[in-house]
């Protein structure tokens, strides 16, 4: 009787995931087969069934290029993650292995930022960006982009290091490991799987961003938010071509989420259960 | 050689002392152990002889050489943690061979210790195992052979057998004496369990917020602990310690009692009681007893005594093995 009720527990909790799921999936998945329909079926209504034509893609590469606003996502999303690593780090570390009275205030300071609408900031950020000639410059996003993911990238890399135990360090210290002879044997190989998780989110925040990139860029340093947004209002609603550049500028990160995810919900869940 | 003089040392955190100035003097060789109830300092005094903590008042010293300023790794010490403290991403060989590695030793000699410690501690058929795929034993035996292929002057032991299981402890007590035995080397050995601290020690620290109560061999201990709290401490089951009338009989304001030398009858006595629980164990018998104004007293008597709850039984204290207090707590 007991694994009766079980059995039915199960099954009812796999299709309410399974619906869940599907919900959540199920505009992107909208968007990838309105990409293969032409632009009057379309608009003709909803239907799952696309005739598989590839002419909006054909049309979108003619418009524009692009794998030069791939390049840039590239550059932008790998860039920034690497500099906010370089920043977050040692920040993380200090935080998690000599925390002082303040270390908590700092932490939640940091991610309060976060919590502020970015739009109130745009002006005078833009205006730096003018004086500084850093609008539309792959370089001026990255470290944009850098600063934005910032508190989350030190805060997952402490949640991270905050789970490596003390002892461990203390047993390399006495076993005659000097500071970098720690960090390079012990601590890194430790740390590993926490920064690589760390790494992966980040490079899907900095892909998907789409407020700042589509503001202080134009041509040269645009990504692929850009290049989705060039399709959309300026020539009105050709949705199949809009659907065509989405998918094109989400496979990229589709493909990489799908074969990290392990890592991915490893860096997400991490510390959730104690 | 591991002789450790510790002179005027003490530790504060900000504005909380832990351990107020102390003395002392371990000679090589000595199986030490500190002992005493959770957060009495004893962890903390060794980790100021390891060096993961600073002295705040104080002087070190290791073989007549001034440590206390020393990085850990300088003091020539090996220290085995509560917790193992094994590397997780190396194997058993790397994690017994790092602190060769890190001593720049040559690969061929590292091997060879690395077996040789291995084969000591029979860690042979696991040398490619990483710590995660290891039982508690093992892992605290890797944590030993880390400490052992360092030959260094003493080695520091954290409460290292309190994450294993019963039976589990008193056979790695015993495997830790045996090395004691075989490799001479000090060793310093932090436990709150006085069992341990009974069976393994040469000389026992017992410590008490943060000061020595009393220094001195297992059986000095025992026989003639020099206050209150070391004779409430040491022993297994607890003295009887007994204030009143009782105690001023024998000129004293406290009188302590251990379980076994209490003389039990069931005709006639000193104190008369009434029999509360019994623990049968086999061999003995712990009766736990209520003595009328003497209070309740345990009593450790033969396995075979067939006693049972609410029976009266007579007691009385071997003469010659009451320990006597003075309103101090210190023994008279």
């Amino acid at each position: 009787m007991a694994r009766a009720v079980s059995t039915r527990r199960k099954i009812g909790f796999t299709v309410a995931a399974w619906v869940v799921a599907l919900l959540i999936f199920f505009p992107i998945l909208y968007t990838i087969i309105t990409s293969f329909k032409s632009e009057t079926e379309a608009i003709a209504g909803f239907s799952l069934v696309p005739s598989g034509t590839l002419e909006s893609y054909a049309e979108v590469q003619a418009q524009s290029n692009y794998f030069k606003f791939f390049l840039n996502s590239v550059i932008i999303a790998v860039g920034s993650t690497i500099l906010a690593l370089v920043v977050a780090v040692p920040a993380a570390w200090s935080m998690a292995f000599s925390p002082t009275k303040r270390t908590k205030d700092i932490l939640m300071w940091m991610l309060s930022t976060k919590m502020m609408p970015a739009v109130a900031v745009l002006v005078p950020i833009y205006l730096i960006f003018r004086d500084t000639y850093l609008l539309d410059t792959r370089i001026g996003l990255t470290v944009m982009l850098m600063l934005i993911n910032l508190p989350i990238v030190v805060w997952m890399l402490y949640t991270y290091f905050r789970e490596i135990p003390g002892e461990i360090l203390e047993a390399a210290r006495m076993d005659g490991a000097t500071l970098w002879g720690e960090i390079v044997y012990v601590l890194t190989p430790m740390a590993v799987p926490g920064i690589a998780s760390t790494m992966l989110l980040n490079i899907i925040l900095a892909w998907n961003e789409a407020f700042w990139t589509i503001r202080l860029t134009t041509t040269n340093a645009a990504p692929l938010t850009a290049f989705i947004a060039s399709f959309s209002s300026p020539q009105g609603l050709f949705w199949a071509k809009l659907s065509a550049a989405s998918t094109l500028a989400i496979a990229p990160i589709l493909i990489m989420g799908w074969f990290s995810q392990r890592q991915l919900v490893r860096g997400l869940t991490f510390g959730a259960v104690k | 050689m591991g002789n450790i003089t510790l002179n005027k040392v003490s530790k504060s955190f900000g504005t909380t002392t832990i351990i107020p100035e102390l003395d002392l003097e371990i000679e090589d060789g000595e199986f030490v152990v500190f002992v005493g109830p959770s957060g009495c300092g004893k962890s903390t005094l060794l980790r100021l002889i390891a060096g993961l903590e600073d002295t705040s008042a104080g002087k070190i010293s290791i073989d007549g050489r001034d440590v206390t300023g020393e990085a850990p790794a300088k003091r020539r010490l090996a220290m085995v943690f509560q917790s193992y403290a094994l590397y997780p991403h190396m194997t058993v060989y790397k994690n017994i061979a790092f602190p060769l590695k890190m001593a720049g030793e040559d690969a061929a000699v590292i091997d060879k210790k690395v077996k040789d410690a291995a084969r000591v501690l029979n860690l042979t058929n696991y040398l490619e195992r990483r710590p995660g795929q290891l039982s508690g034993g093992q892992r605290q035996r890797v944590a030993i052979g880390r400490a052992i292929v360092r030959q260094p002057s003493a080695f520091l032991f954290d409460e290292p057998l309190s994450n294993l299981d019963a039976a589990l402890r008193g056979t790695m007590r015993l495997e830790i004496s045996e090395l004691h035995h075989q490799l001479k080397t000090t060793m310093i050995y932090v436990t709150h369990d006085q069992v341990e601290a009974m069976t393994m020690a040469d000389k026992i620290v017992v410590l008490n917020a943060g000061n020595i109560e009393q220094v001195g061999s297992p059986m000095e201990l025992y026989k003639t602990p020099k206050n209150l709290f070391v004779a409430g401490f040491i022993g297994s089951p607890r003295m009887n310690l007994i204030n009143g009338a009782a105690a001023a009989r024998h000129g004293a304001t406290t009188i302590g009692v251990r379980p076994e030398h209490l003389g039990i009858s069931t005709t006639a006595g000193e104190w008369k009681a009434t029999v509360g629980v019994a623990e049968h164990l086999g061999s003995d018998t712990f009766l736990h007893v209520q003595a009328g104004d003497v209070g309740t007293l345990t009593v450790r008597a033969d396995g075979e005594l067939g006693v049972r709850h609410g029976e009266t039984v007579y007691l009385t204290p071997s003469p010659n093995k009451i320990h006597r207090f003075g309103a101090d707590g210190r023994a008279m």
